[in-house]
Order: structure tokens, then sequence, then C-alpha cells
């Protein structure tokens, strides 16, 4: 049911799913929406520590109240908690032009890491589109997909993230996300 | 394979002796990108055309090296390659247009982020041999190419060859994390 056009109309749901990972969780969340005529148009699932993180956006006739009920059977052993939010419809024709950027960071695990890059990152106005944060053993791990304003003087944002990297002791680095057009 | 190369290398458009007319180029989920094209007859009057027709459609279109024939509308293996402009482009064979191409060797996986006109919205990160062998047949003469390629050339044959047999840089992204949303367009 997923789908990747837009239905452009109906009321916007954001709806939150953690909890602990089993087989069998989005195909049930899945068919409940889509029994209510809902259509997904953005999901994001992972495992974090190994716990089930799912974020989607779905559009369609229901309200919050008949999508928090449906959903309801998922949450009620207590493992999983659910959420629904209803969502304004977001336009981002009107964003300013951007260019993309991977930072990537990695080193040491200490608290204070993301914090203070992604600090740079906003410092100059730049938004984070994805993010992942990781951590496996002593090593942290950051990569992010950033949009630079188009005025951003990167060579100087760089040697910020660089000295905030320095002085957390871990490396990062910056740089272009450019696509080969095909 | 060096003088197949050569003789590809020195190929034009002019070759064909019609002049190319400007297609629309459709975007997915057009079933047409989906699915496996026909073979062609290289000699065909229309398939000399649409060589032609594909080259046009490539030289208008700002930043585009490639064009397949699924891309505007017709499920046929008919491709056109321009890489010589670009520049990442190390070795090119300049413009030219083949036929019923296919991969028959490759080696040193690569994984580079692609775009692609038919799917506008979208880059993903894709994982590609460096090194490629082709082999196709020129439209018009219908004579069997073979072409060894690197690097970005190598690259967009085979987005151009999966594009024929009905695939798109979507079918070979590296992981559920490896689409991004477009946020600057040509």
């Amino acid at each position: 049911m997923i789908s990747a056009q837009s239905t452009g109309g109906g009321t916007l749901h954001a709806i939150t799913v953690l909890g602990h990972d089993r087989p069998g969780i989005i195909a049930e969340a899945t068919a409940k929406l889509a029994a209510l005529g809902l259509n997904i148009e953005d999901t994001s699932m992972t495992l974090l520590r190994g716990h089930f993180a799912m974020t989607l956006i779905c559009a369609g006739p229901a309200g919050d109240a008949e999508v928090e009920t449906a959903l309801a059977p998922l949450a009620a052993d207590g493992s999983l908690t659910v959420t629904v939010r209803e969502v304004p419809h977001e336009d981002g024709s009107t964003r300013a032009p951007a260019t993309p950027w991977v930072l990537t960071v990695h080193g040491g695990d200490r608290p204070g890491i993301v914090s203070r890059i992604v600090g740079e990152v906003a410092a100059v106005g730049g938004n984070i589109t994805d993010l992942t944060t990781r951590l496996a053993g002593d090593l942290y791990l950051l990569v992010a997909e950033v949009a630079l304003p188009g005025d951003a003087d990167t060579a100087v944002l760089a040697a910020a993230i660089n000295q905030a990297a320095t002085d957390l002791g871990v490396g990062a680095t910056l740089r272009p996300a450019e696509a080969d057009e095909l | 394979m060096s003088a197949s190369n050569d003789r590809l290398a020195a190929w034009t458009e002019a070759e064909l002796g019609v002049a190319g007319r400007v297609r629309e180029v459709v975007r997915a989920p057009a079933p047409v990108l989906s699915a496996d094209g026909d073979k062609v007859d290289p000699t065909d009057p229309e398939v000399v055309q649409l060589a032609a027709d594909l080259v046009a459609t490539m030289r208008v279109s700002p930043g585009c090296v490639g064009l397949a024939a699924p891309q505007v509308g017709v499920g046929a293996k008919v491709f056109c390659v321009d890489v010589s402009e670009h520049p990442k482009t190390r070795g090119h064979h300049g413009t030219f247009v083949l036929c019923n191409a296919e991969v028959v060797e490759s080696s040193r996986n690569e994984k580079a982020r692609e775009g692609c006109m038919s799917v506008p919205d979208f880059t993903g990160d894709v994982k590609r041999p460096s090194r490629v062998l082709v082999r196709g047949q020129l439209p018009g003469t219908g004579e069997e190419i073979e072409v060894r390629a690197e690097a970005f050339e190598a690259r967009c044959l085979q987005h151009e060859i999966d594009h024929c047999d009905g695939f798109l840089f979507l079918d070979r992204v590296a992981g559920a994390h490896a689409v991004y949303a477009r946020q600057t367009y040509l």
C-alpha cells in the first residue's frame, strides 16, 4: 500500500510506533491504516539499539481518534507505544535553494558529540534532512544529510566543524553529496 | 576491441541521415519505465529515427548525459550516451547510440549517488562496476560494436542499459536508507 504519490488531500497524520521489536509490526500497522483508506506517504523505520522505531506520514479521510482506535491493538500488550497526531500539509516549494552535503563524524563515545557538531550546522542556517547515529562498542558514528543555504561559506563551516571535532577528540568530514545525473 | 572503440568514438548522429526530433521525457511511475524493452532491428527506419530523436532530446536536456528509449515512452532497447562534457569524465567515446546492448564483462565495483530525469524527486546511492565491456549494435548499419568503458561512462552505460531492461536506479539502491529527496534540480 505504500505509494510514492501524494494524495494531496485529506487529513495528514504523523504516526509513531516505538518499542519491543518482533516480526509483523509493520504488516499489522499498515493493514489497519489500509482498512481505514489511509495512504502512506512517507515512512522511516529502523532498529535503535534493537528497539523498533517507525515514523510515518499518512493521508486520508479518517480522523485522529479513528486512527488511534484502529492502532490500539498494537499497543495492547504494553510492548509498543503508538502515537497519532494530525499535522499540517507542508509545501516544500517555498524553501530557499540549498546544496546537499554529507557530514560524517566518528570517534570515541562521549556525551555531547551530536549537539556540538550539529550546532555548527544550525549556526549557518543549515538544515539536517537525514540523520543516523550509531554506537558500537566505543565507536560513535554520526552520518547526516545536510542542506546548506546557497550563500553559506562551506569552507568556514567545515573549519568550525573540524574545530568542534578536535575539541571532542573525534574526526569529522563534510563533503558535497553530488549526484551523477544520468 | 580497440578498433570497435575507435569506430564508436568516430560515430556521430549525422550517420543516421535523419533529423532528430525532441520528444517528451516520461517520468516514473510510467509503466514503460518498468517494462523490459523489446529487442530492435537496428536497420529499421523507425529505430533510426528513434536513435536520432534520443540524441536530439539529450542535447536539449540540461545536464543529460544519456537517454534511453523507455524514457521517451518507447519500450525498446535503444539508448544514446554522451559524457564528453561532464566534469567527472575521464575516458569517453563521444556521442553514440547503441541498440540491443548488454554488459558482457564487468569489474571493480564503486558506489556513487545517481539522479535520473525520469525520477526527478529522488537520488540514490548505487554500486556499479566501474569497468565494463558492453556489446551492442549501431543504428542504421547494424554493425556489432564492443566498447570498453570505465568510470563515469561505464556507470552511464549501465544506467541506460538498465532503462532498456525496465530497471531504474531505484531498483539498484544500496539499502533502505540510500534514497534521498532531491534538494537541487538541474
